[in-house]
């Protein structure tokens, strides 16, 4: 019997299932007379297994775990019995580094762990080293690192939107998230000059104040970027696909979620209400107006419309810092953290003293210990710093929330299929240069 | 600061007591200092979601006495991980931790702790050296031993291999 394939129309619809809820199953091949031949699996597709285990091994290299995560899996037919995550395939010794780096030079490292927040990370970084050295940084810094903090929220998310869009099966919203990231992306360069690698901050003030125009560039954004999350919203949340694919998946209870540390928004998701931001605030993030997003499931469509609504607060933080972003210096009036002009460091006797104790030593914070914590788009970030009185810090340490949230992965997949582990993966949003490190 | 024999029963109070309810663990850290006189700190810090609290916990091991504290495991979940980097960068052992194994760095890594401070910050072997090594590394051999007791597919393994597997002998290297 000749047959000819041939392209159906299918209906289009958002959803994949059938009114009985079944997947819907197109025809594709017909026979010359135009007769649907069925596409009916053959009845002995699966050979008996007698309840054998299987083991499989996803990653490193694998698109779909974001990075170079190894998950071996026990797999009892298509169903997860046992998971044994493998990290450290980027392990780089940052925190090592940083025992040999000035408070300055981190900043650069910083950039490179959680490498989709960076603006956020040096924000952090920058805090810590200013709370060990006991300096007020000035009110239109506070504002520009809160302008920072945000903007790198939403590059975080959009990026985390995009790829699992793809996980999932969608593509459009991927290049509308990616679309938008870009503009944030240009924003960044025209103020900073890099993309990626931002090196925003300094002890004590900013690497650069923003150019002339920046904020008007930044109102548009504002103004455009809800319209993407609209769009994205009606295309995805209500998809037959994305639902089913979605919800009921990786369940962390609210006890569960706050037992195995998981932090923003897989705990929020899990209907624990809490945002460093709003508990313990920083950068006066306690004067602004927004609201912390709560899922009631913690399943993985909840961390979904959480991040979602969380883009949508960002944007209301950024609109106010907009408003309220005040002139003035941006860095503070320190010169043992803060480089004197160099005009003046080769006429007056004093300000050379400081430029060459800067540069030569570099800035000294009196002994102590800092643990500053920020709400990174991941979870509650934490940089641990102890300094003995030198140039450089006895310890740096980086609390990573990707870190802690995968390490529960082993207990959101289990009793669920392989094709699940994927969408599972995706909802913890993990970046492996923060992991590693 | 924290007496380590009572560093336990401390946890335990802390997280289940109606009036504390520390039950968020953020982070478990060691710290070493340059002075090789001081003791060692290992740190925690832990967070009462619900009064909005915050806490770091430290306990100190004297130079020269074993590195070894309690695990609370057994309370907080999120340690796992935590304390088996810790475990893996500066070879301080959490009693009664289930799995403390090395994280980060591989199972058969025998160079020693990176994070002590008589690590040497490019590693105890040459770059050349390190090449080697990696290059004659079989990749396929990078299975633990509780893996490979999943699913009979320790029995699929060379004689040879499974006589070394069996005696902790590295493979691969």
């Amino acid at each position: 019997m000749a047959s000819t394939t041939r392209t159906v129309d299918v209906e289009l619809s958002t959803s994949g299932l059938d009114p009985q809820g079944r997947p819907r199953r197109d025809p594709l091949v017909t026979d010359a007379g135009g007769n649907v031949l069925t596409m009916e699996p053959p009845a002995t597709l699966e050979p008996e297994l007698d309840g054998e285990h299987m083991l499989i091994n996803i990653g490193p290299q694998h698109p779909a775990t974001h990075g170079v995560l190894r998950l071996v899996l026990e797999l009892d037919g298509e169903t997860v019995v046992r998971c044994i995550p493998h990290i450290g395939y980027l392990h780089c010794g940052f925190e090592k580094i940083g025992e040999y780096r000035q408070y300055n030079q981190i900043i650069p490292w910083t950039d490179r762990e959680d490498y989709l927040n960076s603006p956020g990370n040096n924000v952090a970084m920058a805090l810590g080293a200013e709370r060990l050295f006991g300096i007020a940084i000035t009110e239109r810094c506070t504002v520009l690192r809160v302008i920072a903090c945000e903007l790198s929220r939403i590059i975080s998310h959009l990026v985390w939107l995009g790829t699992t869009c793809i996980d999932i099966g969608a593509f459009t919203p991927f290049l509308w998230s990616f679309q938008e990231r870009e503009r944030v992306y240009h924003l960044l360069e025209s103020w900073i000059g890099a993309r990626l690698t931002t090196s925003l901050t300094r002890v004590g003030g900013m690497g650069a104040d923003i150019p002339d125009g920046w904020v008007e560039q930044l109102t548009a954004f504002v103004r455009h970027f809800p319209k993407t999350i609209a769009e994205v919203d009606r295309m995805v949340t209500r998809n037959g696909i994305w639902v089913g694919r979605t919800v009921g998946l990786g369940v962390m209870s609210a006890d569960e979620a706050v037992n195995y540390g998981l932090s923003g928004p897989m705990l929020r998701a899990s209907g624990v209400a809490y945002d460093v931001r709003k508990d313990f605030p920083y950068l006066d993030y306690e004067t602004y107006d927004f609201e912390v997003p709560v899922g009631t499931n913690g399943d993985v469509y909840d961390r979904f419309l959480v991040r979602m609504e969380e883009l949508r607060q960002s944007t209301r933080i950024l609109e106010q810092a907009i408003q309220r972003l005040p002139d003035g210096p941006v860095n503070v009036d320190d010169h043992r953290v803060i480089l004197p002009p160099k005009s003046r460091a080769t006429s007056d006797m004093e300000s050379m003293i400081h430029h060459f104790k800067q540069v030569m030593e570099g800035p000294r914070p009196p002994m102590g210990e800092a643990y500053v914590v920020v709400e990174s788009p991941k979870g509650e970030k934490g940089y641990y710093m102890v300094s003995d009185g030198s140039s450089k810090p006895v310890r740096w340490r980086i609390r990573p929330p990707s870190f802690v949230n995968l390490s529960a992965i082993p207990k959101m997949v289990e009793g669920h299929l392989l094709s699940d582990v994927i969408a599972i993966n995706a909802s913890i949003d993990i970046v492996m240069g923060e992991i590693d490190r | 600061m924290l007496d380590g024999a009572r560093f336990h029963e401390v946890a335990r109070w802390l997280h289940d007591d109606d009036t504390q309810r520390y039950d968020y663990l953020s982070d478990v850290t060691a710290v070493e200092f340059r002075d090789r006189e001081l003791p060692i700190e290992v740190v925690w810090h832990i967070r009462s979601i619900p009064f909005r609290r915050f806490l770091r916990l430290k306990v100190l091991i004297p130079a020269g006495a074993p590195l070894e504290v309690a695990s609370v495991w057994d309370i907080y979940k999120s340690a796992d991980w935590l304390e088996r980097e810790c475990y893996d960068m500066f070879g301080l052992r959490f009693a009664g931790h289930p799995d403390l194994r090395r994280l980060l760095m591989w199972e058969q890594y025998r160079e020693g702790y990176p994070l002590r401070k008589d690590f040497p910050l490019r590693g105890r072997f040459s770059r050349s050296e390190q090449l080697r090594q990696a290059l004659a590394a079989n990749p396929e051999a990078r299975y633990s031993m509780e893996e490979l007791t999943i699913g009979q597919a320790f029995e699929d393994l060379p004689t040879d291999m499974k006589r070394r597997l069996s005696t902790g002998e590295p493979v691969g290297e």
